[in-house]
């Protein structure tokens, strides 16, 4: 684990409203939601973060702004990983795609959208991936009951 | 009743963009699709015009079954991510909430999970090669390869009771050491497997049917490959040589001497080749990590998260209240966040949990190769023939346990 390059890049990245912290061996950062894709362009040209890796959300029901929107990125030249979190409300779950920067970004997406109902601006093939056309809510809302069922086709009795 | 049933899913294109164009639907009730995906093809005559990939199918709600059970008692769940090589599985997730809990594993288990890592992604490489080839008619190396493989699934059933789905891996360590005489049958299965591998590299690396098949077929650039989130086996057949192990190295592999084998086209033929050079790596780490493999104990004396022996558990009044928390209360995982990834046998296996600190996930989120890799499909499948989508689709090893999840 590269301690001091990841150091380098936490104070690289730390000010304008973002906060860095080197946690887990990564880089950990805190940014405003218009802020993801500005930064997320500056990883992949300045520092190299080319490999999109993932794309989720966490709910937090009990608090304003409910939704975090967590990206993970790994640069395939320095081996290291990077995570950018926002926080957007559950009013408007809006942020920027990222689909210019990364074509893996498209399904990530729309699972993402899927399965938390966070939108993302920019991303027109927000179709459903993993659930079908028609399916109501959002699974992985802390609110939505493990147990409801909808299934497409009903059960023999 | 109606017999209109409603479609599971939308396609993204409905109209040719010809006139002579037609668009045909394949799968998912194929074997070659795994009977899992689906994808919507525009076709001119034969040729591939573009492709749209459905997947889904077999989503089951493993993140959100997985925020109402203990740390402890989800990790049946993530066998049946890839069910292939399900000890690369455990092992990642424990090694994520080890890292989230500041757990150091013992030397002994380290190795040992360093061992059978190398050996599931080796049972994993035969079981993809195997199908692979035989979608292209050779019954002969599926069965060499799968005969292979059949002795590393009673191998591994000695040791972790179970032939696919093994649950061996335990937060802090193992459920059990290695049974006696289990190192010797070891040498002799990877023997073995020097003998079928070399005859499989006989009847398909200069058959003339199987290369003009492979060859050039389901091209990958290795910029397209990094920009549409490939790793593993895929991203270095494009000549791309990054791999975890070596990049980032984790349990033991820092002390291991192994290559990176790449390809140099990211065609279908490299990605067999380069399977096949990588489980020649995985059995000469193993041999190396058989001579490696100290003595000790398997799981650390760590009272938050592994059991205590049953014999304490009857005769003294701590173990007994520790077994019952940690059965009932689960292990109490410090609040925070972790992101942790294990290259698995198809490439970044990462776990990403969220913790309230309770005995249960908050959050839990698994980067599942699969997944990502279906992403950039197309790119394999559009301009290739038809007849193409099935071995091009088999080289890509998709999963449906961790692809839908």
């Amino acid at each position: 684990m590269n301690t001091a390059l990841l150091e380098s890049l936490r104070d690289k990245l730390a000010g304008d409203g973002r906060e860095a912290s080197v946690a887990h061996g990564l880089v950990a950062v805190e940014l405003a939601a218009n802020a993801v894709l500005p930064t997320a362009t500056r990883l992949k040209t300045e520092h190299a973060f080319d490999l999109l890796l993932d794309v989720t959300a966490v709910d937090w029901p009990q608090r304003e702004p409910r939704f975090d929107v967590v990206w993970h990125f790994y640069s395939t030249r320095d081996f290291v990983r990077i995570r950018l979190k926002t926080r957007v409300p559950a009013a408007d779950p809006v942020v920027d795609t990222l689909i210019s920067l990364y074509g893996s970004a498209h399904f990530m997406e729309r699972e993402c959208h899927d399965m938390y109902g966070i939108r993302f601006r920019g991303n027109a093939d927000l179709r459903p991936i993993l659930l079908y056309e028609g399916f109501e809510g959002h699974p992985l809302r802390k609110d939505y009951p493990k147990r409801r069922e909808q299934p497409l086709v009903s059960y023999r009795k | 009743m109606s017999t209109e049933l409603p479609n599971p899913i939308r396609p993204a294109f409905t109209v040719p963009t010809d006139d002579g164009h037609v668009i045909v639907n394949i799968g998912p009730s194929h074997p070659a699709t795994h009977g899992t995906i689906q994808i919507v093809a525009e076709l001119d005559g034969e040729r591939v015009v573009r492709t749209d990939v459905h997947c889904g199918y077999l989503h089951r709600g493993f993140e959100k079954e997985c925020e109402s059970h203990t740390w402890h008692n989800l990790i049946p769940y993530v066998d049946r991510l890839n069910y292939c090589s399900a000890l690369i599985n455990n092992f990642a997730y424990c090694d994520t909430v080890e890292t989230l809990m500041g757990i150091e594993i013992t030397p002994r288990c380290r190795y040992l999970r360093t061992l059978l890592a190398e050996y599931s992604r080796l049972a994993d490489h035969l079981t993809c090669i195997a199908a692979s080839l035989m979608e292209l008619g050779a019954m002969t190396a599926f069965l060499y390869l799968v005969t292979i493989r059949d002795y590393i699934y009673e191998h591994l059933a000695d040791v972790t009771g179970a032939r696919v789905t093994y649950s061996y891996g335990r937060i802090g360590g193992l459920a059990n050491d290695l049974p006696p005489g289990w190192l010797e049958r070891l040498g002799q299965i990877l023997e073995q497997y020097e003998d079928f591998a070399g005859r499989v590299h006989g009847l398909m690396d200069r058959n003339r049917i199987f290369i003009d098949r492979m060859r050039d077929v389901g091209v990958l650039t290795p910029a397209d490959a990094v920009n549409w989130g490939y790793t593993g086996p895929i991203l270095r057949s494009t000549g791309v040589p990054r791999d975890l192990r070596k990049d980032t190295p984790y349990l033991a592999y820092a002390e291991l001497d192994f290559e990176v084998p790449v390809g140099i086209k990211g065609d279908n033929y490299d990605r067999y080749f380069v399977r096949m050079r990588e489980m020649d790596e995985s059995v000469h780490m193993i041999h190396q990590l058989m001579e490696m493999l100290p003595d000790g104990p398997v799981t650390v004396d760590d009272r938050r998260c592994v059991l205590p022996e049953k014999q304490l558990v009857y005769t003294e009044i701590e173990s007994l209240i520790n077994h019952f928390k940690l059965i009932i209360d689960g292990p109490q995982v410090p609040a925070g966040e972790c992101y942790v990834a294990h290259e698995s046998a198809n490439g970044e296996l990462g776990f990403y949990i969220v913790s309230d600190g309770t005995g249960t996930p908050w959050k839990l989120h698994c980067r599942a190769p699969s997944f990502v890799h279906m992403c950039g499909v197309h790119r394999m499948l559009d301009g290739y023939q038809l007849a193409d989508i099935v071995p091009t689709f088999g080289s890509i090893n998709m999963i449906g346990g961790e692809c839908d999840r």
